[in-house]
């Protein structure tokens, strides 16, 4: 089995997020990159269906040189090897395009990605690949087992959840509870040194979107505090100041 | 030119959600002088159906097929955008639900659009540009992104922009493309609903409860508290880790990013991680016996106290303002 895991290079969860050249670029300056949260987790699910020699996970980046540290962390956790289209994302168009083309000329039998990036927080480009390559994708899944040819998934939905079976090639979008992450361990990263990591050029694809600029949220007044003897007090607050109930 | 909005449903009935997906669709539609049809995939009854026309759908294709009872993405985005190239469609709007986020981006795909997932608000038609503003960085911050394409697609937020009663003589309309058997590889094998509670992305008001509650044990007044609200119920990331509540209530940057009107958080430090999820909230009332939760420097309302102490009263509170 040979299983294809996307991974987004994405600012740490703690990082405060500011903008340069009049808000229109994210401030690099000084952040430090992670493998996006939920990449993780579809990554830890990866290399658990691959265990015990049942097949190999190849992770994917599409980002330019800057990215690599990133994919290293990948292969720590356990991936077998890497690939990096050598490009800057533009947007999930373009990136599910690239990882598209990829994925056709390699024979992957389960593609997974995370839910969204915690930067964009779009949840596009697992679905996008589907597109592109005319297979099933299920999106936001909470658990998934494969038993070599057929996959049964749990789905998050409004809710409640959706049970389903897919069987042949799927890509799947992965949350919170498909997997717990995995930490590097030691061995993990001394041999992600030496694992393979392939780079792929680019290919040409109509850019349909494009970001004008950030805006940071108005900043919230201050607090107003209602004392703990008396509760009724933030009823009535609720009530007849901010009428939400 | 013409307006496509997608609507979602759930046994044969649509929530809140849809017609507000449908009211941004109309208002996007009344911009460009152009005319709203809606469509509907599954089961739904003609009574039902008309209800869009309070929002302003003029037409309604109802796509009435048992291969599309249950929601499988490639098959209901094939339908999606046949409907979009027969009525000529160049903004298509999405709910950005939990089906919405598998659906739109096949749609863009198909279509060749254009996507703005997370939309908060109309988009900007300004000197021909057609710019929509959308979540990033986990509700540390906007985008705002232009789509360039011919035909754009755009997936609205549940809570950012409400619903506006628009009354408009509706015709409903029967589509029937044709379903490719490749389109429906994925099978639904059951859909499990929990049907009693308040599902929290589109909850108006949501009670959320942290580490500081101590244990699953204690949850008992916080679901007395959200059921006397009308609330969902939502949670820390420690608080379902540790399994004390089920991962679908985990809020934050890697669980659910919500807006609802109203969120309490009782007993939850207000980490970076979880505001990401939360901030966007309009009114947020915080209650930790800590002065220094860093959550109080983003609440509105704040009690500085002990949750086991302060919350039933809280709901005697309310009890009596119910009367
Ligand atoms: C990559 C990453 C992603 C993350 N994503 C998320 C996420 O999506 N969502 C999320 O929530 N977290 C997330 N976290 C975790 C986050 O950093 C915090 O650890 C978490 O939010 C803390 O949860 P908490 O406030 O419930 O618990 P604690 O930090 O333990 O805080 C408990 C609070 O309860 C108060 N308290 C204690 N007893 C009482 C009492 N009797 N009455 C009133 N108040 C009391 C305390 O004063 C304290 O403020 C993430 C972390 C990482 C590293």
């Amino acid at each position: 089995m040979k299983i294809l895991v996307c991974i987004s290079n994405v600012p740490d969860t703690t990082t405060k997020i500011t903008f340069t050249n009049d808000n229109t670029q994210f401030n690099t300056s000084g952040v430090q990159f992670i493998v996006n949260p939920y990449d993780e987790i579809a990554l830890s699910r990866a290399i658990e269906l691959c265990e015990g020699g049942k097949g190999t996970v190849t992770v994917i980046n599409v980002g330019e040189v800057a990215t690599e540290p990133t994919i290293r962390k990948a292969l720590a956790i356990g991936a077998d090897d890497a690939v990096r289209i050598n490009a800057a994302p533009r947007d999930a168009y373009f990136t599910a395009y690239q990882i598209a083309e990829y994925a056709k000329s390699n024979d992957f039998d389960i593609i997974l990605c995370g839910r969204e990036s915690i930067d964009y927080n779009g949840s596009q480009v697992a679905a996008m690949i589907g597109e592109f390559l005319d297979i099933p994708s299920i999106s936001i899944i909470k658990k998934l087992d494969y038993d070599g040819s057929t996959a049964t998934i749990e789905r998050e939905i409004e809710g409640g959840k959706e049970i389903i079976s897919v069987s042949g090639k799927f890509i799947a979008s992965c949350a919170e509870g498909t997997a717990e992450p995995k930490i590097p361990n030691m061995r993990g990263i001394m041999s992600a040194r030496t694992k393979p990591l392939q780079v792929v050029e680019a290919k040409e694809i109509a850019q349909l979107s494009k970001v004008q600029q950030f805006e940071t949220p108005p900043p919230r007044g201050a607090v107003k505090l209602v004392p703990a003897e008396d509760p009724a007090k933030l009823i009535d607050l609720l009530h007849q100041e901010a009428k939400v109930i | 030119m013409s307006v496509l909005v997608y609507v979602e449903q759930v046994d044969g009935k649509f929530k809140k959600s849809v017609f507000e997906a449908v009211s941004y669709a109309k208002a996007i539609a009344d911009k460009q002088s152009a005319n709203l049809t809606a469509i509907s995939i599954g089961n739904v009854g003609e009574s039902e159906l008309k209800e869009l026309g309070k929002y302003g759908a003029s037409k309604v294709l109802n796509v009435s097929n048992d291969q599309l009872k249950n929601f499988v993405n490639q098959a209901y985005a094939a339908v999606i955008a046949e409907a979009a190239k027969k009525e000529k469609s160049d903004v298509i709007v999405l709910s950005n639900s939990f089906s919405g986020k598998g659906l739109a981006p096949r749609v863009a795909v198909k279509l060749e659009a254009g996507l703005v997932d997370g939309a908060v608000e109309l988009p900007q038609l300004d000197g021909g540009k057609f710019q929509v503003k959308k979540t990033a960085f986990s509700g540390k911050a906007f985008a705002i992104i232009e789509l360039t394409s011919a035909i754009k697609v755009i997936a609205l937020n549940p809570n950012a922009f409400g619903t506006k009663e628009n009354a408009t003589d509706t015709t409903i309309e029967a589509f029937n493309p044709e379903v490719k058997s490749t389109d429906l590889a994925a099978i639904v094998k059951e859909v499990i609903r929990a049907t009693n509670k308040i599902s929290l992305p589109d909850a108006e008001l949501v009670v959320s409860a942290g580490r500081g509650l101590k244990g699953p044990e204690n949850w008992g007044m916080i679901e007395e508290l959200a059921s006397l609200l009308g609330a969902a119920t939502a949670c820390s990331k420690p608080v379902s880790d540790a399994d004390w509540r089920p991962h679908e209530e985990h809020v934050g940057q890697t669980g659910i990013a919500i807006s609802p009107n109203l969120y309490i958080a009782i007993g939850i430090s207000g980490a970076i991680q979880h505001l990401a999820g939360v901030s966007s909230s309009k009114v947020i009332v915080v209650i930790n016996k800590d002065p220094e939760a860093p959550f109080f420097k983003v609440a509105d309302y704040g009690i500085v106290g002990d949750a086991f102490e302060v919350v039933p009263k809280l709901i005697e509170a309310l009890k009596a303002h119910k009367g």
